[in-house]
């Protein structure tokens, strides 16, 4: 117990000595939070649309003006004719288009249903899915306030010209991704660099001639790095509550175990690439390619999974990440239990026990 | 041995701060001479090196390197001078003759002469057969006494070389010091530093460091006389224990 | 009974042969070098005998215990310092020795007495980073970190090697202590003149030993007599000599020529004959005690 505390010691002054280690500890998760969340804000801020509206009846005037006055969207043009739709997304001058059918406020009041169609400059498709997805939220607002008063409840039927993803329901999206990326960054990048340091600087070869059991040169080098990795997903969390009020519906402990699993999960992806990786170069390389690119390309985060090719999708059912995302976003904004996200954590579990018997398996108790 | 001058070093103060790295030094270089530059880790004996490349700019002192002011005409000296370190200055995974081709054309050497020195050179080390192979699989002496002779491809006035020849065989180090012989009798002159005692003794003249100053410059001959120690070792272990 | 016993070890990387059935036995208490140059293979026994790598032939003990089936029993009867300076840079000098300690289960002042020598020197700077230290620091502390355990056995991967002098003369007065202390003491260095500071010595180039004794029996069984010659000009000399059909061998040594002639019959005044013959003047001549480089020489031409 003697050792294994002054390893954990040890580690810790070899982390707060070095400022570049601290830095990707806490300076960058704080930074990627705020960017990501300042990025996405403000271009949900001002976004540009315009109205082709063949009713031009009080109610598509009303929802128009609570879709202009909100402070997502702008008023950039109002068309007369569908054939205009085309023109004016090639100029790029608005991202969608609010198109109310004829007889708009008449059926709706006749029939209880009328329809408005959607149609989104899909160049950008995750913006795309935000704003639509905003519109939606709004023209729901709108129609459940009427419905307050209304005798026979009203329906708007909205068509999205677009892919729909259900999933992406608010700008607090990129949280969850943001989360699995930083924790994959520390968990995983780190141990394997700090490990490989050992290898480079010729320590891993006292270490081994010691008597320490690989098992316990490995617990001792990666403790440290569960506490920090916690600590940040932690913070993470605490950034988004408090600089952009994103709720936590689900239970706050299960989040934190599920953020947890996740963190032992991608320390021994790192430690399985220190086993392979010899100098830290190595490893950083194989961090960056094996472990970000997937994580930001193949988790969903970025690119909705539904919309890649087949094979990639494929792919990115073996991406941890993905249900690490899964699992937050659940908890996170759905407020959903443990019942709903039980398929996923196991998935993980079985991920991490794989990847820790792998290591052990790898990690050589000689030089080569 | 002709007496012309290449190094001059009067008074020469470096200063880190509060720090004194070098803390005036005086000494004179000769052309052909081969000189060590001798002391102990932490002497100073990198930085005055530095200087004399015209790496560094010094504290005060007047000091001129192939007749080149190290104030006002770094240019001038790092075209006249070869360098040379023991954690070698070739590419590894460049071949022989691409190392030759790429110091030489650093130097501006001309397509000709590269093809014409690099034959030579290769021919006088024996190396001809492995122009083609990478540096990493040819052995420590051998690139050893390649960076030497592309040090002087383009015939500096002086060669410094920084700890050459550490590690090698008995006999493969000798081949090393007949290269330094074979330049200083061609008239370059030769600048070394060193903490390797023994290896001390093959040069002409030695300059001892400690802390910060020279402690004694003679011939070995000299210096074993003076210090009454059989070799420079002893020399060293009464200067510096003093 | 042998501390240490080698027996045909060979190792190849890949084509490269590191090293080729070599043997050897290690006394208790004796202080046993492995001199040779870079690539010899010192690096690769040490690293057979500390468990890190497996030889493909041949096996070799260390108190009897195995280095393959034992290793968990060797890695606690030996201390080992590797090639490069492996401690922490980024830990104090204390930090560093309370982690090694605490490593092999022991505390520094169980084993104060053993390290107080080295560590004494050390002492002052003991908060100062491991990485700020001067060379000769650097190897005191890496050698009180060999030590923490009190190990039976120390082995020690060119511990000179960019050492100054002061601190090379200091390093070996240590091993020297721990020698009487009972400690076997496993030493290779490229130093040819750090063999006499051993007991025995085996001089090893390109992975095999070519010769294994004390430093004064090899001195002496070397066979020619050996001339220490002087005379002007270094580079002149030496190339005067090499063309000479007299010569057996000619090396420089600092201000002098070693120098073997291949007729022992006469073979001064035959060498002081070409001399004059080609000009020099000046010429010194004397019969000298031959040193391990010497014989280093001789046995790898």
């Amino acid at each position: 117990m003697n050792r294994f505390k002054s390893f954990v010691i040890k580690e810790f002054y070899h982390i707060f000595r070095d400022r570049r280690s601290l830095i990707v500890l806490f300076g960058i998760p704080i930074a990627q939070v705020l960017l990501f969340g300042f990025v996405i804000t403000n271009d949900i801020r001002n976004a540009k649309i315009a109205v082709l509206d063949y009713s031009k009846d009080d109610i598509s005037r009303e929802i128009t003006n609570k879709i202009v006055s909100s402070q997502y969207f702008s008023l950039a043009e109002t068309l007369n004719n569908d054939k205009d739709i085309e023109g004016i997304f090639k100029k790029g001058r608005v991202k969608m288009v609010l198109v109310f059918e004829n007889n708009f406020a008449h059926d709706l009041e006749n029939t209880g249903k009328a329809n408005i169609q959607i149609i989104a400059d899909a160049t950008d498709p995750n913006l795309a899915n935000l704003l639509v997805s905003y519109l939606s939220a709004i023209i729901m607002n709108y129609t459940l306030d009427m419905n307050r008063l209304a005798v026979v409840p009203m329906q708007i039927n909205m068509e999205s010209r677009m892919f729909y993803n259900p999933e992406l329901k608010s700008v607090y999206m990129f949280v969850p991704g943001v989360m699995a990326m930083i924790l994959m960054l520390i968990s995983a990048f780190m141990t394997s660099i700090t490990i490989t340091r050992e290898k480079e600087s010729g320590t891993m070869e006292i270490l081994l001639v010691s008597p320490l059991r690989p098992s316990q040169i490995i617990i001792g080098k990666v403790v440290p790095y569960v506490l920090l990795s916690f600590s940040s997903a932690v913070m993470i969390i605490l950034l988004g509550i408090f600089v952009f009020g994103m709720p936590v519906e689900g239970n706050f402990i299960l989040l934190l175990a599920e953020s947890l699993l996740f963190i032992i999960l991608a320390l021994s992806l790192g430690i399985l690439i220190s086993t392979i990786a010899n100098s830290q170069q190595t490893a950083m390389l194989m961090s960056m390619v094996a472990l970000m690119l997937p994580t930001i390309l193949l988790s969903g985060f970025v690119f909705p999974i539904e919309n890649m090719p087949f094979i990639l999708q494929l792919l990115a059912h073996i991406m941890p990440p993905k249900y690490f995302i899964i699992i937050v976003k659940n908890i996170m904004l759905k407020g959903t239990g443990f019942s709903y996200v039980w398929k996923e954590t196991l998935v993980l579990i079985f991920m991490t026990f794989f990847f820790i018997m792998l290591s052990i398996k790898k990690f050589k108790v000689r030089l080569e | 041995m002709e007496n012309q001058v290449v190094i001059t070093s009067k008074n020469m103060i470096k200063k880190f701060g509060d720090f004194v790295a070098n803390d005036h030094l005086n000494f004179e270089v000769y052309k052909g001479e081969i000189f060590g530059f001798l002391g102990a880790n932490g002497a100073g004996k990198t930085t005055a090196m530095k200087i004399l490349c015209g790496l560094l700019t010094p504290t005060s002192g007047e000091i001129f390197v192939g007749g080149f002011n190290v104030y006002t005409e770094t240019e001038k000296i790092k075209r006249s001078i070869g360098y040379m370190s023991q954690k070698f200055s070739l590419y590894e995974d460049l071949t022989v003759f691409e190392n030759i081709r790429f110091y030489s054309g650093i130097y501006g050497l001309s397509d000709a002469d590269i093809k014409m020195k690099s034959n030579n050179l290769m021919d006088k080390l024996g190396l001809s057969a492995q122009r083609n192979s990478l540096i990493s699989s040819l052995p420590l002496g051998w690139k050893q006494k390649l960076a030497f002779s592309i040090a002087i491809i383009h015939d500096p006035q002086i060669v410094f070389l920084d700890e050459p020849t550490g590690g090698v065989d008995p006999i493969t180090r000798r081949q090393f010091w007949d290269l330094i012989y074979d330049a200083a009798h061609n008239g370059i002159t030769v600048f070394v530093t060193t903490h390797y005692m023994d290896e001390a003794e093959y040069c002409d003249r030695i300059s001892i460091m400690v802390d910060g100053r020279i402690e004694a410059l003679d011939t070995p001959f000299n210096l074993m006389k003076t210090y009454n120690s059989e070799n420079m070792d002893g020399v060293f272990l009464k200067l510096a224990r003093a | 009974m042998k501390t240490v016993t080698v027996n045909n070890i060979s190792k190849s990387y890949s084509e490269v042969k590191a090293i080729e059935n070599i043997s050897f036995d290690v006394n208790e208490a004796e202080i046993f070098g492995l001199i040779g140059p870079d690539g010899a293979g010192k690096t690769t026994i040490f690293r057979i005998l500390t468990t890190l790598i497996l030889a493909d032939h041949g096996n070799a003990s260390l108190l009897n215990y195995d280095v393959v089936k034992d290793y968990k029993k060797i890695r606690q009867i030996i201390g080992y310092m590797p090639g490069r300076f492996s401690l922490y840079q980024d830990l104090t000098v204390e930090e560093n020795l309370n982690f090694f300690a605490t490593v092999f289960g022991t505390t520094i002042k169980e084993n104060y007495d053993l390290i107080k020598d080295i560590y004494q020197q050390i002492e002052p700077f003991k908060k100062r980073r491991a990485g700020a230290l001067s060379g000769g620091m650097k190897q005191k502390l890496a050698l009180s970190c060999a030590l923490i355990h009190k190990p039976e056995i120390l082995i020690l991967d060119e511990p000179t090697t960019g050492v100054d002098a002061v601190s090379r003369k200091e390093f070996w007065e240590m091993l020297r202590q721990l020698k009487n202390r009972g400690i076997t003491i496993l030493v290779s260095t490229p130093y040819m003149d750090e063999a006499s500071l051993c007991d025995r010595v085996a001089l090893i180039q390109k992975g095999k030993i070519m010769q294994i004794d004390t430093p004064n029996k090899i001195v002496n069984n070397f066979e020619k007599t050996l001339y220490a010659v002087r005379a002007g000009n270094i580079y002149r000399l030496l190339q005067s000599l090499r063309e000479s059909e007299l010569t057996h061998s000619a090396y420089p040594f600092g201000q002098y020529v070693h120098y073997t002639a291949k007729e022992s019959l006469n073979d001064v005044a035959d060498l002081l004959d070409h001399l004059t013959r080609n000009g020099f003047q000046n010429i010194e001549i004397q019969e000298i005690k031959p040193n391990i480089e010497d014989c280093f020489m001789a046995l790898m031409s």
